[in-house]
């Protein structure tokens, strides 16, 4: 038996628009984090266009993360695979790329929820313990906070993700998604340029929030033309920052965590990292953004938390390895939080 | 507030702050929204405005529904402040775990009850979660924290208010989180009837179906 140093597991993520593949340690050493994006000629992404673009891809991205992190295929002694939530397509293709390696090189295979990922990664990356965190990208928005076994939801969207508005928003008003320059990247940057706050509607229910009505209330007033596009992008930006922020607060204070952590795409913005950063200290709980490259959608955290899963018990045989299109979080065992 | 003798913290929560403190000679709770910091001033003062003014609204109407609420007393619309009457009871939050399956039943159908007469009155809450309800010395539940709440009687509404309910049992209550929410749901039907009822039930399965992800739809069919 090898040590946990030289053992490695190779992670493949591909729940959306990114096709990643990451390497790691059984120790939290993270070798390789190599990944390729799928951009859409234009519109939002297109399941099995991005499905594609994954197959397509694949072998480029697997070879990347292997020499980046210095090993050989054989190396390797865990597959793990992003089994859900996602898109059916994007999912299908990681799962097979990540059965057919495991298969082949004879090693076990382990299916990673995609959110549950997200969580471990930042707190392996940030060294939060046991945060309150809120998850904000383009298909999650989830407010949770570990307790008795799982990852509980004490808040989420009753409709469409946070990233989600701010795309859709941001292809109205005619912006490009360019390569390494998501659309929320440029939506920040008018916002900064804001000087009005447009009233939009704010709607918090209960620890969850609804966007479409706001979504909704700013195209129509984005196709009117009687506001500065920066204005309304600085005003959808306040409206649906603070109520995710209002949620977390209000997770925050029920729990009595003293960690907050926010990750997921959006993490990336920085007006929402100050607005998060207000309330942690007003609860004297300690702040983390998860580094960007860690926050989106990547292969890393999915190999990590197969680590942690694996070495806590967990296999997928192949029988049991279709994905899970609606996986929740709060339906996942994580035995190996204290 | 010049009448109030002395005041003490009470409890820092996300949204306000309560304050215990006697105020002609009773024992009165002040609860004080505070400013955010963390939202722009003009959007913070319309939402602690809005909701200071339509909460007292909401807890009168809640009374003339038969739901027990505490009395309010005074209004402070410029410091978003509220002053109202002091419960002496149990958070039922803290009782739930505690007591009896038994126990746990009946108080949970006492809930479902208050839900339904709130609901028949076209009222929502708007926050349901079992730390907004006080079992009183005298054997009531109080409903608390209007704050979200609003007037309204479309199935929708009814809908999103009893499904907030049902998460607030699994995030807090996730051990009892279904035979308590049974019981919410059999007192719910005692005061709508069943037909209501059992449109507002489909409703929560169709708001839930909307989520982006909620449990694989076929297991739920």
């Amino acid at each position: 038996m090898k040590g946990p140093d030289e053992a490695y597991c190779l992670g493949v993520e591909s729940t959306a628009d990114d096709f990643g593949v990451g390497i790691s340690t059984f120790n939290g050493k993270i070798l390789a984090n190599a990944s390729s994006d799928y951009v859409p000629e234009k519109g939002g992404i297109h399941p099995r266009e991005a499905a594609r673009h994954h197959a397509e891809v694949a072998n480029t991205v697997l070879h990347e993360a292997l020499s980046k992190a210095r090993i050989k295929p054989r190396d390797l002694a865990l597959i793990a695979f992003s089994q859900g939530p996602g898109l059916g397509p994007c999912l299908r293709t990681g799962a097979t790329v990540a059965r057919a390696l495991a298969a082949y090189l004879n090693v076990p295979l382990v299916g990673v929820n995609h959110s549950v990922a997200h969580i471990e990664i930042g707190k392996l990356k940030t060294g939060a313990v046991d945060p309150v965190t809120l998850y904000v990208s383009g298909g999650n928005t989830l407010v949770s906070a570990f307790d008795s076994g799982r990852y509980r939801v004490f808040g989420e969207t009753l409709d469409i993700a946070l990233g989600n508005c701010l795309d859709v928003f941001a292809r109205e008003a005619g912006l490009k998604h360019k390569r390494g320059m998501p659309l929320g990247a440029a939506l920040e940057k008018l916002a900064a340029d804001g000087e009005k706050l447009i009233s939009l509607p704010y709607i918090v229910k209960g620890m969850d929030i609804s966007l479409s009505g706001l979504l909704t209330a700013a195209t129509t007033l984005l196709r009117k033309g009687e506001y500065r596009l920066e204005d309304l992008c600085y005003s959808l930006q306040e409206t649906a920052f603070s109520m995710v922020t209002e949620v977390t607060e209000r997770a925050l204070a029920h729990t009595e965590k003293k960690e907050v952590l926010l990750t997921g795409g959006v993490a990336a913005n920085r007006r929402l990292q100050s607005m998060l950063c207000i309330i942690a200290e007003e609860h004297d709980a300690r702040f983390n953004v998860v580094p960007r490259e860690f926050a989106t959608d990547n292969g890393a955290m999915i190999a990590w938390t197969g680590v942690l899963a694996y070495t806590h018990g967990a296999v997928t045989p192949v029988a049991e390895s279709f994905v899970k299109l609606r996986w929740r979080l709060d339906r996942v065992d994580v035995p190996w939080v204290k | 507030m010049g009448e109030v003798a002395s005041q003490t913290l009470l409890k820092k929560g996300a949204e306000a702050s309560l304050y215990l403190a006697d105020w002609h000679e009773k024992r009165v709770v002040i609860k004080a929204r505070l400013p955010k910091k963390y939202r722009p001033a003009e959007l913070d003062e319309k939402i602690r405005g809005y909701r200071t003014v339509h909460e007292p609204q909401l807890m009168h109407e809640a009374k003339k529904a038969g739901v027990p609420t505490p009395t309010i007393f005074l209004v402070d619309v410029k410091n978003a402040a509220i002053t109202m009457e002091f419960v002496e009871g149990k958070q039922v939050k803290q009782l739930l775990g505690k007591v009896s399956k038994k126990e746990r039943r009946e108080l949970c159908v006492k809930i479902g009850e208050l839900i339904g007469k709130m609901h028949k009155h076209g009222l929502i809450h708007g926050d349901l979660t079992t730390s907004n309800m006080i079992l009183g010395v005298e054997g009531k539940i109080f409903l608390v924290d209007f704050g979200l709440g609003e007037k309204n009687a479309e199935l929708e509404a009814r809908g999103v208010d009893l499904h907030l309910m049902k998460r607030a049992l699994q995030s807090t209550h996730y051990q009892f989180a279904e035979e308590c929410f049974e019981a919410v749901l059999k007192g719910y039907s005692a005061v709508l009837g069943a037909e209501e009822a059992g449109k507002v039930l489909e409703k929560i399965r169709e708001i839930e179906r909307r989520g982006r992800y909620v449990a694989e739809r076929r297991e739920e069919a």
